[in-house]
Parts: structure tokens; C-alpha cells; sequence
């Protein structure tokens, strides 16, 4: 390997490397707030806004947090089942709705076990201590001497049960959240079997998609063109008289058409397609490069965390690199759908939207109807990875019914919407700086981004943030661009470091504009920054000619963080050194990386093993290894499955995808211009789970997508002997890479 | 037009278009949720059911042009591959959001019925046509191993 060919768009420094204090910093100064309940309790301190026990054996429980495939359903059932003492079977769960269930805002950013199901624990311990209560006074019995057998309350010789104790004043009060948590645990940290997974392997209804009322029709929408994009001219003529139509419907530039039969409105609608004239923004950048290329010199709103400044040792060398990230698509297999139905002056939505109270603060704003005339009512959809077009789908939906009184509307959107119209994740730059001292110590890190935003989710105070609102005749504008603050954070989430560097800064340059409509993907910037923390710590241990695992540890205190690097280094049987090889004409290499998610949730290192074909530049990752720690595990196979499936999904991200768009529109209709990973590319996954059973629940669901790059990242540069900073690594950059590397040596 | 169609047994008479795909006349008049419209161009496998044993992607083929037998995951109790199949993926949990993975099932019914002992690299083959976006793929093709050993135990 050729070292020179390593710093292919870098520019090595001697002793001149010096941080620009130009800005103030100050601690964020925390509010005289009162003392915090746990979790989601916050927002929902009543206890019967989450249990009800009821005279048959059954115990309601009502939950903000919503099942998309990620399990959650089933590790909620876990907590309270194991709170209560009683047999999962007892426990029903109610699906979110609004007016009904607690809001827990959106189901995101893996924080359902640590809100929703904190919450729901401590709600569970408050409901057993009253019954023990109750039970004590009605058997004269101390609450000491009571044991509970799924619900049955058993004192020596005389016994009750939570069904007979139970009224409905009894949880008419405040969670206190003062009952200690149970220690000694039935369901949780059992790999219990998923409530969900039955009618999903046997046709059961399980999804939105599924759903059928009596007399539904079904509608389509007809987007523009392009984003923007306003109506001229709509002949609905020839679409009036084909079979089956019931109805066109349009307010401004929505234009929406409802059949009896569902294939009759996919033909209405492109029929419609042909008979619309529509005037063009032409507002998009004419390419990814070229957007990158204006992201730097668009107006931003200019943020500086992670702040450490101290004397060290004088650096003695300097590294310093651009990483890019493009625009990624959240690609649902399933389109989105909702079913609506307007009746006595009100409407109700079935939608697989992340956030019921969110979405309905949005519809109110667009139907202009009082909260109480509005239900959302969660169904299962496709897998979202994030906000697709859930959100929009449901209104979509709305407007149709709307004019439709009576008629329960069915409204999915088809592949080409989707793909066309969902939010995708923001492009980001990255830019890095680090030192290192004589020593192979870092000594000063700089991370600057520019990023759109990664969050325009319903719910804000201002603006109206559902797709067709823009396009009403009265049209609505989007809220306006914020930044989720640290420490969870948005585009910067991940940008601070979990590594102990004396000097640091981040900087987050947020851009107002936003050509692309983006939003929420799994993971937000971590995804990037992950990717380029990591990257830069690999040249910074080769530049210190340092092992990749020692040079983590040696820049790690936190002890979590060091034991799931040191467990993945066993499973994959790291050796220092000797890591890339060529053979067959292949070239081989190896990488690791490691994040704790939002430096909050799930620790997670990764080790990938990559073999790549110099002659047609394919990447294939061989191997997946992932150690991850989410503290006091709720459901162990659960865990895995979400750590599998971030390991293979972040992979697809990493090697092909990128969304392709010009000036005319989004240049992506079908999977054929966003191909994703596929079963021949699947590598041998393993995945081990560190449970710390005196330690809080983290949320896990994000945890591997960050690490899962950066290690196949690491794993290329590794056999390349040089590293690519662009994602995705296509073929056609290895080949670059390799082309550039001849050139070199 | 009236377009006569057997589904898991059934005898089916729809009024319907007959080039209308066949993925809409299973979902809306015969009732079945396993095959899902996904893309509406056979290119993601999530709408795959078969006629007469064989796989067809129901999002392309027209009601009309279906002369055989036509069977969808619904029919999984009667069918000992299938029910291996369900067994095998509820115990491998085999499943994200899941929409994806009755077209799975109905794809590899066809590779164990004619292969008893799949390899994993014919796994993989067979599925090559089908996507899944919550990458699930390893514990899939798990489950379609499992559901192999039980078959011929």
C-alpha cells in the first residue's frame, strides 16, 4: 500500500494547526423546572390514561407509541406483564388514538422503550401497589405478606384478584412513579415471541393496505410533475365517463380521483395524468454534485456544540477531510395508505403515521376542523424507517372523504408516488480536522456540517407541514426550519464525539432552503456523522501507525463504549495488523467502528469484512459483526432482529443509494432507478448482545446504522489502501479510487 | 364482463375488466391480504401468488389471461409446505414490518418442493427477485432452512 495514496483530497500540516475561537460558548443554563416524572409520563401523569383492569381478567393498556415492525407492541406487553405479575395474554392493547390514548408524539428516534415503556413500568408499579393496597385492607392482611400469581392476590388461606379490586376510581390519579421497579423480572429479558408476526406469515389482516368497510371506494391523487408545480388545466371529461368513477376532486393544485374498484382509479388516475397541465417551478438543483456544490454557499443558521478547549502538546500532524452524504430514499416495499371516513360532522383517519397527535395538529390546521372532529387511529403499514408518506397519505385521504360525506375512502398511493414524494433523508457535507501529537494522541477535532434539516414532521406550532396542504387552493406553507437541539440532536445528532479529545468543535451550518423536500430517516445525521468520526479515526490510526481497535480505546473512557468494542474485536477474532490482503486478484480488507447512538441510546461497534473486484469495482461485504449494549434488555430477540436488520439495511444505503433528481423533477419512478440491497449481496450477519440488567433501558432500533457504514467504510479503505469519502461506494468510485491509486504509486 | 377465477378452492365469478391484474381481484373481491401491490411493476415480489403451482407476480397478470388454479398464503394450513413455511418464520421470527414476506413464503414453497435440502446459495437465488427493506434477509433465509429440515424430518 501506497501511503501518499491515502490523502488523495487532504492536506497534511506541520505544527500549524491552530482552533479559531471566534464564537462564545456557554452551557446551556437548565430552567428551575419541576422535578421530571419518568418517560412519557411527563406529558400523560394520569394513571388511567395507560391501565385499565377489567372485571373479565383483561387488562387495557393504551400506549402513544406505535408498532411498525420494530416490535414494540410485543415489548411493551413484556414491561407491563412483568410490572403487573400476569400472563401477557391478559393484556390488550388498545391502537393509538387520538382522544383516547396518552400522547407520546412520534414513534422515532428509538425512544419508545425509554419514554413509552418507562412510562408504562412505573404506571404498572403504581396499579399493583393500590391493588396490594386495596387487597391488604380487604383481607387484613399487611402488603408485605400478599403474594400476586398473574393477578390472583394471595394472602395465607384467603385470596382476591386484581378483577374484583379494581374499580373505576381506583387509577383516577397521578402515576406517583415512587413504587420501586420490580428487580426480579418474568417476561422481561425474554425473547418472547412477537404479538405482531402471526397474520403477517399467515394473511391476516395486518395493515392499513388491508383494510375493507363496507361501500369503500378507492381513490388516487394525481402529483404534479414535479415539486411546485401549480394546475393550469385538468379535462376531466373523458375520466367522468369511465367505468366505475365516482368522483374528481380538486381544490387548487390537488387534484384526487375516487373509483368503486381500485383499478379503476389507478386507470382514472392515469388518464387524469395526461389530461392535467401544469405549470413547472423548475427549482431543483440540476444534480446531486450541484447541490452539493450550493450547499456551502447558501445562507445557514450557524450552531457550535461539543466545545473543549485545553494547552496539550503541540500537534504534529494534521489530517483534514470532506465526507458527502446524498439524498436517501426511505423506499417503503409498501406505498403509503390511509382509509378515511367523513360522518355527522367529523372525520376519521386509519393511517400508519408515526405520531396520531402530531398528524391530527396538522389536520386541524388543514380541514379547519376542532380537535374533537378529528380521530386518527393508528394501523399497521409497510416498514417507514422514518417519515415517508404516512403523514401525507392521511390527509390525502381526508380531502377526498371530505367531499365524499358517508363514504369510507381507501386511498394508496402507487410506487411512483412514493418514491417521488416522500421526504427523503438530507444530503449532508462534512467537513474534519485533527491533530495528532508526537505521541499518535489526538489533541484537537473539528467537525463542521452542512445539512438541510432531518426533521419537518407534523405537530409544529406554526406552519402545516402535510404535503397537499402546499397545494390547496388556499395553500399552507411549511413550518419553519429548526434543528432538533442537542443532545438528542438533528442534523448534528452524533456529530459530538463520545472519543476524550482535550481540544474539540462542532459546528452545524443549517441551510433554510430545502429544493429537496426531506425529513426524518432513521438515524437523522448520525448516519453521516457516524460515518465520518469513524473514518477519520481509521487514517488517524494509520497516520499514528496505530491498531484501529487500540487507537478507539486508547481515546475512550467510557467503559460501555470500550467493552462492546473489545467484544466485537473477539467475535471477529481481530488481529492487529495484516488486516487487508489481495488474493485471486481480489482485494480484501477489514474495518470497525463504533457509536453510541445519539451519544444516548444503544452502544454499538461494528467489524465488517469486504471483498472487492478491482476489475468491476463491486463491493462485497462478507461479513457483519455487532456487539451492541441497550442496557437492561426487554425482549433479547427483538433487540437482534433490529440491530440485523440496521446492519443490512445501513449496508444497502452505503453501496448503492442515492436519490437521482434534475431541474424537471425527481428522476426515480420505480425500483429500477433505486436499486437497493438484494439477497446475493447478503453477508453472514452476527450479532451479541451485552445485557446489563442493573442498567436502564436504552432504545436500540438506530443503534447499528451509524457503525454498519463506517465499518464497511473502513473495510474498503482498508483494501483500497485508500479511502473514498463519498457515499454511496459505488462501484464506479472504487474504480476511480483504484484508477487514482495507479496513478500514484 | 364476467371473469370466472378458483382461489384456494374457491370459485370465483367477478365482474370485472379481465385485463384488470389479478393482484386487485384477489385483494378486493376474493378477500385475501397476503399478496400485497407493492409496486405494480413484478419488480419487488411482494404481490407474488401462484397459478397452479407456479409463481406469478399477480401486480402484472392480467385476471383475465389466468387459466389455473390459483393459491395464495391464506391456504397455508392445507398445504404442508406452507405451514412448515409459517412455523419456520414465527419461530425464526422472521419478520420486520413484514409486507414483503408473503411473497417470500410463496417463492420459497416453489424451491421446497422441488428441493428438499436448499442450500443457502439457492436460497438466495430464489429470492434474488425480492425485496425487503427492513433488511431481514439472513433470518428469511433461516427460516426457509428451518422450514426444510422439518419437511423432511
Amino acid at each position: 500500500m501506497n501511503n501518499s495514496s491515502n490523502i488523495a483530497r487532504r492536506h497534511f500540516l506541520q505544527n500549524s494547526f491552530g482552533l479559531a475561537i471566534g464564537f462564545a460558548w456557554a452551557p446551556a443554563l437548565l430552567a428551575q423546572a419541576p422535578a421530571a416524572l419518568p418517560g412519557s409520563l411527563n406529558a400523560n401523569p394520569k394513571l388511567d390514561s395507560w391501565l385499565h383492569i377489567q372485571p373479565d381478567g383483561k387488562v387495557v393498556v393504551l400506549a402513544g407509541k406505535v408498532e411498525f415492525g420494530q416490535g414494540i407492541t410485543t415489548a411493551l406487553i413484556q414491561i407491563v406483564a412483568d410490572e403487573l405479575e400476569i400472563n401477557m395474554s391478559r393484556i390488550v392493547m388498545i391502537p393509538t388514538t387520538t382522544g383516547r390514548s396518552p400522547n407520546e408524539g412520534v414513534t422515532s428516534g428509538s425512544q419508545s422503550i425509554e419514554y413509552g415503556g418507562l412510562a408504562l413500568r412505573y404506571a404498572a408499579a403504581d396499579a399493583r401497589e393500590l391493588l396490594l393496597e386495596r387487597a391488604s385492607s380487604k383481607l387484613g392482611t399487611p402488603v408485605s405478606d400478599l403474594k400476586i400469581q398473574d393477578g390472583e392476590i394471595i394472602a395465607a388461606g384467603r385470596t382476591t384478584s386484581y378483577w374484583t379490586l379494581a374499580d373505576s376510581e381506583l387509577f383516577q390519579r397521578q402515576v406517583s412513579a415512587k413504587v420501586p421497579l420490580k428487580k426480579r423480572h418474568t417476561t422481561i429479558g425474554q425473547s418472547i415471541e412477537r404479538v405482531d408476526i402471526p397474520a403477517k406469515v399467515s394473511g391476516g389482516p395486518a395493515y392499513v393496505q388491508d383494510m375493507k368497510m363496507p361501500g369503500m371506494l378507492h381513490a388516487r391523487v394525481i402529483r404534479p410533475p414535479a415539486p411546485r408545480a401549480v394546475i393550469l388545466s385538468v379535462d376531466a371529461g373523458p375520466i367522468e365517463k369511465m367505468l366505475g368513477v365516482v368522483a374528481v376532486i380538486q381544490n387548487g393544485s390537488f387534484l384526487a380521483v375516487v373509483a368503486q374498484r381500485e383499478e379503476q382509479a389507478i386507470r382514472a388516475q392515469e388518464v387524469l395524468k395526461k389530461n392535467t397541465k401544469w405549470k413547472l417551478a423548475s427549482d431543483l438543483p440540476a444534480s446531486q454534485s450541484a447541490w452539493f456544490r450550493r450547499m456551502k454557499q447558501m445562507p445557514t443558521v450557524d450552531t457550535t456544540i461539543g466545545v473543549k478547549e485545553a494547552q496539550v502538546r503541540p500537534a504534529t500532524t494534521v489530517l483534514s477531510a470532506q465526507f458527502t452524504k446524498p439524498f436517501i430514499a426511505h423506499g417503503s416495499i409498501g406505498p403509503s395508505c390511509a382509509v378515511a371516513l367523513m360522518k355527522d360532522g367529523g372525520i376519521t383517519v386509519w393511517t400508519h403515521s408515526q405520531g396520531m397527535y402530531p398528524l391530527r395538529a396538522d389536520l386541524i390546521k388543514t380541514l379547519g376542523l376542532p380537535a374533537d372532529k378529528i380521530i386518527c387511529i393508528h394501523k399497521e403499514g409497510s416498514g417507514m424507517y422514518g417519515q415517508s408518506g404516512a403523514d401525507d397519505v392521511a390527509l390525502d385521504a381526508m380531502l377526498v372523504a371530505r367531499a365524499l360525506p358517508g363514504k369510507p375512502i381507501r386511498l394508496q398511493w402507487m410506487r411512483e408516488d412514493e418514491f417521488k414524494w416522500e421526504p427523503y433523508g438530507s444530503a449532508m457535507i462534512i467537513n474534519m480536522q485533527a491533530s495528532l501529537d508526537q505521541e499518535g494522541s489526538i489533541v484537537d477535532w473539528k467537525h463542521e456540517l452542512w445539512s438541510n434539516t432531518h426533521s419537518t414532521r407534523p405537530g409544529e406550532p406554526t406552519g402545516d407541514n402535510l404535503l397537499a396542504s402546499w397545494y390547496l387552493e388556499k395553500p399552507f406553507k411549511a413550518s419553519p426550519v429548526k434543528n432538533i437541539p442537542q443532545p438528542a440532536g438533528g442534523s448534528d445528532r452524533n456529530a459530538i464525539p463520545l472519543y476524550v479529545f482535550p481540544n474539540q468543535k462542532v459546528v452545524n451550518h443549517l441551510l433554510d432552503d430545502m429544493p429537496v423536500r426531506v425529513s426524518a430517516l432513521r438515524t437523522l445525521g448520525a448516519y453521516a456523522n457516524v460515518f465520518a468520526i469513524e473514518s477519520m479515526m481509521d487514517d488517524l490510526a494509520k497516520a499514528a501507525k496505530s491498531d484501529p481497535v487500540q487507537f478507539r480505546l486508547k481515546h475512550l473512557q467510557d467503559p460501555r463504549a470500550r467493552d462492546v468494542i473489545t467484544h466485537v474485536s473477539k467475535m471477529a477474532d481481530w488481529k492487529k495488523g495484516s488486516l487487508a490482503s489481495r488474493k485471486n486478484g481480489k482485494l480484501y480488507g477489514r474495518g470497525i467502528a463504533f457509536a453510541k447512538y445519539k451519544n444516548l441510546s444503544v452502544y454499538v461497534a461494528t467489524i465488517a469484512d469486504v471483498e472487492i473486484d478491482p476489475k468491476s469495482g463491486k463491493i462485497s461485504v462478507t461479513n457483519l459483526f455487532a456487539a451492541a449494549d441497550g442496557g437492561l434488555t426487554i425482549n433479547p430477540d427483538g433487540f437482534k432482529n433490529q440491530i440485523e436488520g440496521g446492519l443490512v439495511q445501513t449496508m444497502s444505503w452505503t453501496l448503492y443509494e442515492s436519490v437521482p433528481f434534475n431541474q424537471e423533477g425527481i428522476q426515480v419512478s420505480s425500483w429500477a432507478e433505486y436499486p437497493i440491497l438484494r439477497f446475493s449481496d447478503v453477508p453472514n450477519v452476527q450479532v451479541e448482545i451485552i445485557n446489563r440488567e442493573n442498567e436502564k433501558s436504552l432504545g436500540v432500533g438506530e443503534g447499528s446504522q451509524g457503525p454498519g457504514c463506517a465499518a464497511i467504510a473502513n473495510a474498503v479503505a482498508n483494501a483500497l489502501g485508500q479511502r473514498i469519502f463519498d457515499l454511496p461506494l459505488t462501484s464506479e468510485r472504487v474504480k476511480i479510487a483504484i484508477e487514482h491509486s495507479r496513478h500514484v504509486s | 364482463m364476467a371473469v370466472q377465477l378458483t382461489v384456494n378452492g374457491q370459485v370465483l365469478n367477478v365482474d370485472v375488466d379481465p385485463s384488470t391484474p389479478l393482484l386487485y381481484v384477489l385483494r378486493n373481491d376474493a378477500l385475501v391480504n397476503s399478496a400485497k401491490y407493492g409496486c405494480g411493476a413484478g419488480q419487488c415480489g411482494a404481490c407474488a401468488v401462484l397459478v397452479d403451482n407456479q409463481v406469478v407476480l399477480s401486480c402484472t397478470l392480467s385476471v383475465g389471461s389466468v387459466k389455473g388454479n390459483v393459491k395464495t398464503l391464506e391456504s397455508f394450513e392445507s398445504d404442508r409446505t406452507l405451514s412448515a413455511l409459517n412455523k419456520a418464520f414465527i419461530a425464526e421470527q422472521a419478520v420486520q414490518c413484514g409486507y414483503c414476506i408473503s411473497g417470500m413464503m410463496i417463492r420459497a414453497k416453489t424451491l421446497l418442493d422441488k428441493n428438499k435440502h436448499p442450500s443457502v446459495q439457492q436460497i438466495k437465488e430464489v429470492l434474488q427477485g425480492h425485496l425487503c427493506r427492513c433488511g431481514t434477509h439472513t433470518r428469511i433465509i433461516k427460516a426457509v432452512q428451518r422450514a426444510s429440515k422439518e419437511l423432511v424430518a
